[in-house]
């Protein structure tokens, strides 16, 4: 077909546009990264973009020396293992009976779910009941409230219900019941939905920060993601200090080749990256679980 | 009278009976439903202490009931309107830009007709979905900066500004801060539905417009855009619920926890003055009228939006 003037016109301000999006988006991960690997000093001076000028691993190194740093980061890695591991296991359960016809009161259970989607306690409510449960300042705090993901529940039972009948036959026959029935026969042929559904769990988790900044004040218990805030925060304070000669004063006393913004340049690369590096090979999951969930809607 | 005691009795023990056969399924359930119940059912029983005068001392049942004192408090404390007014203006703007861009993003990803180049735009594009507000914000502090933050060093550099601005502590520049920042996360997520809904319009029809002489904008408001129209409802349905949801993360990380004092009078919404005034300053009570009221809103404005989407004869929730 013949391309006409419009075509043209249109497909320069498309492919104009989509390339600026990809530059703005891609921008501040590569300053970032740059500037967590240029030296501290020399960032300070100004005019690092989009190369290191004075290339530097001390930002890393310091990163990694600093015990507090490195123990959030364990305590991310634990959190995320455990509570993704924990909710799947729970919620893909729940929707396993859920997508049974037999089952004795699910009328009753998916009302006790629906209800949760549209009203909630709020926030205070919430804090208070953390605080009677005792589990202020516990690692479980991070992860029991968030066991049960209704909306997950409700992919994982149409996920279910879609599974031929005659897949469970064999092994009702064997005499196995629903437990051994889920875990032998269903598990192994839902790789899809556990996996994206994992995803997303896990990324949540990742990069959850508000539960552990109002529940967990012991530093020993705090993820990666508070204490970068926390970081952050302090160089928030700093610029917006009104008596900038006092603090510059004390903050550039403290100051040597490792600089603030470096160094929480290089932590938010340590806790970007692993995200980064594993979304493009689950993409293919996401979109269809995000397609899955705006189905149900 | 005996013979239907005993039928009652009947079924109860025969639905017992039933009940115990399938300890197998239930065991399945009621785990999660133990879980939803503390988490979710006895924090929205807690919202009653809105009513109450709630000291921690004397618990939820000694505490004394005030009524609506706190509701009252609230709609006439001197914050008040100027809260609702932050609220709802940062809605309303999220509602007006940060709505509108996926289904753009979408739009255009779909005139392109190079594979690769589209695939590499999009995944992109849906990064920042994966990342934090935390790591957000902090992109955000780093870009701003006044200290060599590389827009203000760009501004400095073609001349278009002599001195570098702290943009994040002028007022005046932080709805557009934040409205930017929220639509630079979302964009590439939340174009995925709309593109799989374009995917599903019939081929067909742009072939017969293009015989009968269509161009591709044409095509694109003529076939695209109202193809897609239901599910546009649909979304817009629930960002109008979201509507009291201003976004209390990105506004408490970009505002330093509301440490920056100077931001707010455009910055503190309903969440984040529940934050400040319940977490920080123990006004239990207080704090949860606010945040009741809140839900009350929200709830009322998805019933609204619904019925006005039924009413117009488009897709609806329910």
């Amino acid at each position: 077909m013949k391309r006409t003037t419009e075509d043209y016109v249109l497909d320069i301000a498309i492919y104009a546009c989509l390339l600026v999006l990809a530059f703005v988006t891609l921008y501040p991960f590569w300053n970032s990264l740059v500037i967590s690997f240029n030296d501290g000093n020399d960032t300070a001076a100004g005019g690092v973009t989009f190369w290191p000028r004075a290339f530097t691993l001390e930002n890393y190194r310091y990163v990694f020396k600093d015990n507090r740093m490195i123990h959030a980061f364990w305590i991310t890695v634990a959190r995320t293992a455990a509570g993704t591991f924990l909710s799947i296991l729970f919620t893909s359960m729940f929707g396993y009976a859920m997508a049974k016809r037999g089952l004795i009161g699910k009328k009753f259970y998916m009302i006790v779910c629906v209800i949760t989607m549209y009203f909630s306690g709020g926030l205070i409510p919430s804090y208070l009941l953390i605080k009677q449960l005792h589990l202020m300042n516990t690692f479980w705090v991070l992860i029991v409230p968030g066991i049960i993901s209704v909306w997950n529940m409700i992919i994982f039972r149409t996920f279910f219900q879609g599974l031929p009948d005659g897949l469970e036959e064999s092994a009702k026959i064997d005499g196995c019941n629903h437990l051994s029935t889920f875990f032998r026969i269903v598990v192994p042929v839902s790789g899809p939905v556990i996996a994206t559904l994992s995803l997303f769990t896990a990324v949540g988790h990742w990069n959850a920060w508000f539960d552990a900044s109002i529940y967990i004040t012991n530093s020993k218990l705090l993820p990666i993601q508070v204490i970068l805030n926390q970081t952050v925060r302090s160089i928030l304070a700093f610029e917006s200090s009104t008596q900038v000669s006092a603090t510059k004063q004390e903050f550039l006393l403290g100051l040597q080749s490792v600089t603030h913004k470096s160094v929480v340049m290089s932590t938010t690369m340590v806790a970007t990256i692993p995200i980064v590096l594993v979304y493009p090979f689950v993409q293919k999951y996401f979109v269809k679980g995000v397609l899955v969930g705006s189905l149900k809607e | 009278m005996k013979a239907s005691i005993t039928t009652w009795k009947d079924e109860v023990n025969w639905l017992g009976r039933r009940f115990l056969r399938q300890w197998d399924l239930q065991i399945m359930v009621i785990p999660a439903i133990v879980l939803i119940v503390i988490f979710a059912y006895i924090p929205m029983w807690g919202v009653l202490m809105a009513f109450q005068d709630y000291n921690p001392a004397k618990g939820f049942l000694g505490s004394k009931w005030v009524g609506l004192k706190h509701f009252r408090m609230f709609f006439e404390a001197p914050e008040f309107w100027l809260i609702m007014r932050n609220t709802v203006v940062i809605s309303l703007l999220k509602l007006l830009v940060a709505f509108p861009a996926p289904i753009v993003l979408a739009l255009m990803l779909n005139e392109v007709r190079h594979a690769a180049f589209k695939r590499i735009v999009q995944t992109i594009s849906y990064l920042p979905h994966f990342i934090s507000w935390v790591i957000v914000s902090g992109f955000v502090i780093s870009m701003l900066s006044v200290d060599n933050g590389s827009l203000n060093m760009l501004l400095q550099t073609t001349g278009l500004m002599k001195e570098p601005v702290n943009w994040l502590s002028i007022p005046e520049y932080f709805w557009t801060i934040l409205i930017a920042t929220g639509t630079w996360k979302e964009i590439g997520f939340g174009a995925i539905v709309y593109l799989a809904a374009i995917a599903g319009v019939d081929p067909h029809m742009y072939e017969s417009a293009a015989i009968d002489g269509a161009g591709r904008l044409r095509q694109l408001f003529s076939i695209t855009l109202p193809s897609i129209t239901p599910v546009i409802v649909i979304f817009l349905i629930l960002s109008v619920s979201q509507i009291l949801n201003a976004g209390f993360e990105e506004i408490l990380l970009l505002t330093n926890q509301g440490m920056n004092v100077a931001l707010r009078p455009v910055s503190e919404i309903i969440d984040t003055y529940v934050y400040r005034v319940g977490i920080e300053n123990y006004r239990y009570s207080y704090a949860t009228a606010a945040g009741f009221f809140k839900g009350i809103v929200s709830v009322g404005l998805l019933v609204i939006a619904n019925w006005i989407a039924r009413r117009l004869g488009s897709s609806s929730l329910w």
